[in-house]
């Protein structure tokens, strides 16, 4: 599946990274490299600490958790960015829409401020909804939405803030199978449109098949139990 | 200096701001007690100001008006609490109590009080409303129900401010115990429902309820307002004598009402400790009964009772209010008519200025305050989110602290201070003294719903390329602009009902609506007296419902504009 060749520093990369609560390490190290347009899974039991690699990832980490390793994105350091200087981008179980403002407002919330003009603005957010089959829903408020048209409108709220990697938190898990189906390759699909590279944990085998990219096992204790490509590795001094 | 170094400085600041008048106060009190007071030529420390408060004829007297009103308030509000809370769990009863607590809770004490006084007295509506024909008095009966010898009526005035607020506070405890699932397993053990929360919820929830009420507590031992209006008055509690003692024409008075407020202060501290014995003894003596595996009854009986009692405090309040509406609108109204004869808006007309003027400081000063808490909790608020930092109960006791130390055994020494620093009698003075007591209850209001919004909200928004200051500004206030609103207009409700700390820092140069409806209550003319207080009354609901229908408003709007779409 991983038949993209780009540049080695392309991609978003995790170096020995290791998370700590009151000086306890529960997981890591682990390091793996996410390519352009590749989904890369993590898969474990639930307290396992899943959830706070992604948090540790997007820079929203727990302040009562300490992390530490490199994180690399197209080969800059990010890890002592702020979340909102990181440029990426995360989608929960839950869809997170801002109650207080209309479907447009959530998603000109994502678009750039450096986006100026309010009909370029205006036209962009326009093309994301046709894009998803959801044009007539510019002005509508989220709870009136069924579940899959919330869904689709976060990934397009966190897509129109053009990130450069995208951070998948079991984003599938609280929908009906059928949608779920749909939802999944409606986010991987335009993850790789979009050639972002994507990293997805999840409790959800179908998910792991689904993104078709290398599953990273983790066990209870937060150590790395397998993985299916030779990508990734626990981390040891042979990596560089 | 960055923003975020200004934010971490706000928590800081806030407590500064707020316990440094509490703490110079009680020190500016504490050296005039002892002789020690250079503005009045007391440059010695000396223990003759507690020889002449020793000596005082009426001092014992004081002393259990003040112990008896003020212990059995507190010990009847919270067995109402409780057992109300327990006999009716899970009935619709508690959601319809619930919400006519807010809005009683949003009543001011003075208010509350002066309408107490229209239905109890001798010649009040409730004696109208049965005479002649059921009790044949052509003549209002001589009894004393009003400033009776024992504070009763002083005592059932604090019940009816003091049940609202350790209901909802407990309320409030209730839904982080998981009382439901205690209370099933209990059920399920043949444990009646009174039993099984007595022995399974109450002992879970005591320890959040602990310091609401010892602050009832503290504020039924020193009342001064409702005190004025309900308690007799010769010798009257040991606060309104401090509070005489102040207002002396002899200053050498300063010193003994010094002495007073000390003594006032360790009432208090002895109540609470008293409180905590009996709390222990309760807690020792629990584990027994607990042990003990009685099961208890149906609890019917109970039920009744207790539901009988709190909707009849519930009416009274709400017959107090009505009385002091109908009063302020009363052109002719004669013993033992059940209603006025003839109705006027004269009084209203009459009062016109006045009225302008004592609305327009109370509104000022009670926004002020709010509005200046607001900022300064949701700056904490927002700092403890921002460094991760949890609140131990021992900041909770600081914040706790102006609602502990009685008020009258400190204002004096805050306003030595603000004499010292040139802003006594000032706006700056009223509002910052009126801060005091608002903070903390802004701050109560506003921190479960702020710390229980769900931070992936935030985490998401900053995701999105959105910076911590533009994600407070256009993710959390619009999201908490319902609990924002409330506790403003709590701040708002508490301004108001202030009365010592408008006496003390506006140095007699402010009159806000519960200064006049307390000083106009000794006066007579309960026309003139239900004019101020249904006012007085009136601004703080007003803000509740504009608290509610605000975020309402809004989402119509929204809806409409959508539809127009």
């Amino acid at each position: 599946m991983t038949v993209v060749s780009v540049a080695k520093d392309y991609g978003l990369a995790l170096r020995q990274v290791e998370l700590a609560h009151g000086g306890q390490r529960f997981l890591g190290p682990l390091s793996l490299t996410v390519a352009p347009g590749e989904v890369v899974t993590v898969m474990g039991p639930s307290g396992c600490g899943k959830s706070s690699l992604l948090a540790f990832v997007c820079g929203t980490l727990d302040p009562a958790l300490t992390g530490a390793g490199r994180l690399l994105l197209n080969g800059a350091e990010i890890g002592d960015r702020p979340p909102e200087e990181r440029r990426i981008g995360i989608l929960f179980q839950d869809d997170l829409l801002f109650p207080h403002l209309s479907v447009a407002g959530n998603l000109a919330f994502g678009l750039p401020p450096e986006m100026r003009d309010r009909k370029t603005r205006r036209a962009r957010i326009e093309e994301a909804l046709a894009e998803a089959d959801m044009a007539e829903f510019y002005d509508r408020d989220p709870v009136t939405l069924s579940g899959g048209q919330r869904a689709r409108v976060a990934l397009l709220r966190t897509l129109l803030s053009e990130p450069c990697a995208l951070l998948l938190d079991e984003p599938f898990a609280k929908l009906d199978v059928a949608l779920r189906a749909r939802f999944r390759s409606f986010v991987f699909d335009h993850a790789r449109a979009q050639a972002l590279p994507t990293l997805l944990v999840t409790h959800d085998p179908q998910d792991a098949t689904d993104a078709g990219g290398p599953v990273l096992e983790i066990d209870a204790a937060g150590r790395m139990l397998a993985t299916k490509t030779p990508r990734l590795s626990q981390s040891g001094p042979h990596h560089s | 200096m960055t923003r975020r170094d200004l934010l971490a400085y706000l928590p800081g600041l806030t407590l500064l701001l707020f316990l440094a008048p509490v703490a110079a106060g009680l020190i500016g009190t504490w050296l005039p007690a002892f002789g020690y007071f250079p503005a009045l030529e007391g440059h010695a420390f000396t223990l003759a100001p507690w020889a002449v408060l020793l000596n005082h004829p009426g001092l014992g007297e004081s002393l259990r008006l003040t112990l008896l009103s003020g212990l059995l308030a507190t010990l009847v509000s919270f067995l109402l609490t409780i057992f109300f809370l327990a006999a009716c769990h899970g009935s619709r009863m508690i959601l319809a109590i619930r919400g006519l607590m807010a809005p009683l809770l949003a009543v001011p004490h003075a208010a509350m009080a002066l309408g107490l006084a229209f239905l109890i007295a001798p010649s009040g509506w409730l004696v109208r409303l049965v005479s002649p024909w059921a009790t044949g008095w052509d003549l209002p009966p001589d009894v004393a129900t009003l400033q009776d010898p024992n504070g009763l009526a002083l005592t059932l005035g604090l019940i009816m401010k003091e049940l609202p607020f350790l209901l909802l506070m407990t309320l409030a405890a209730l839904e982080h115990s998981r009382a439901d699932e205690r209370l099933a397993i209990a059920r399920s053990l043949g444990y009646g429902p009174v039993m099984a929360w007595m022995k399974t919820v109450l002992p879970a929830i005591y320890r959040q309820i602990r310091l609401p009420i010892y602050a009832v507590l503290a504020y039924s031992l020193s009342v001064v307002d409702m005190a004025l209006i309900l308690a007799p008055l010769s010798p009257p509690p040991l606060a309104v004598q401090v509070l005489r003692w102040f207002n002396d024409p002899d200053l050498t008075m300063r010193f003994v009402a010094a002495a007073g407020a000390v003594l006032q202060l360790l009432v208090v501290v002895a109540a609470i400790g008293l409180w905590r014995l009996a709390e222990i003894i309760a807690a020792r003596l629990g584990r027994i009964w607990i042990a003990g595996g009685r099961r208890g009854g149906k609890g019917r009986v109970l039920h009744l009772l207790i539901a009988t009692a709190i909707q009849l405090l519930v009416a009274l309040a709400a017959a107090g209010l009505l009385a002091m509406a109908i009063w302020s609108v009363t052109r002719r109204w004669r013993y033992p008519d059940a209603l006025p004869s003839a109705l006027t808006t004269d009084v209203w007309a009459r009062q016109g200025h006045d009225l302008i003027w004592t609305t327009g400081t109370t509104l000022i000063s009670g926004l002020a305050a709010a509005f200046i808490a607001l900022a300064l909790v949701l700056g904490c608020l927002e700092n403890e989110q921002r460094r991760g930092l949890s609140t131990s109960t021992r900041a909770l006791w600081l914040l706790y602290a102006p609602l502990l130390v009685p008020q009258v055994a400190f204002l004096f020494g805050s306003q030595v201070l603000s004499i010292q620093i040139g802003i006594d009698g000032t706006w700056i003075a009223l509002v910052w003294s009126h801060l005091l007591f608002v903070l903390p209850y802004v701050f109560l209001s506003l921190a479960d719903p702020y710390r229980a919004l769900d931070e992936r909200y935030s985490r998401t928004a900053l995701c999105l390329g959105a910076n911590p200051n533009r994600v407070f500004w256009r993710v959390k206030l619009p999201m908490l602009l319902r609990p924002i609103l409330f506790a403003t207009a709590v701040g708002f409700a508490v301004s108001v009902t202030q009365y010592l700390p408008t006496l003390f820092a506006g140095g007699g140069r402010f009159v806000t609506l519960t200064t006049e409806a307390v000083s106009l209550s000794a006066g007579g003319d309960r026309r003139v007296m239900g004019v101020f207080a249904f006012l007085q009354a009136a601004l703080p609901l007003a803000a509740f419902a504009a608290a509610l229908a605000l975020p309402k408003h809004l989402a119509r709007r929204r809806v409409l504009r959508e539809q127009r779409a």
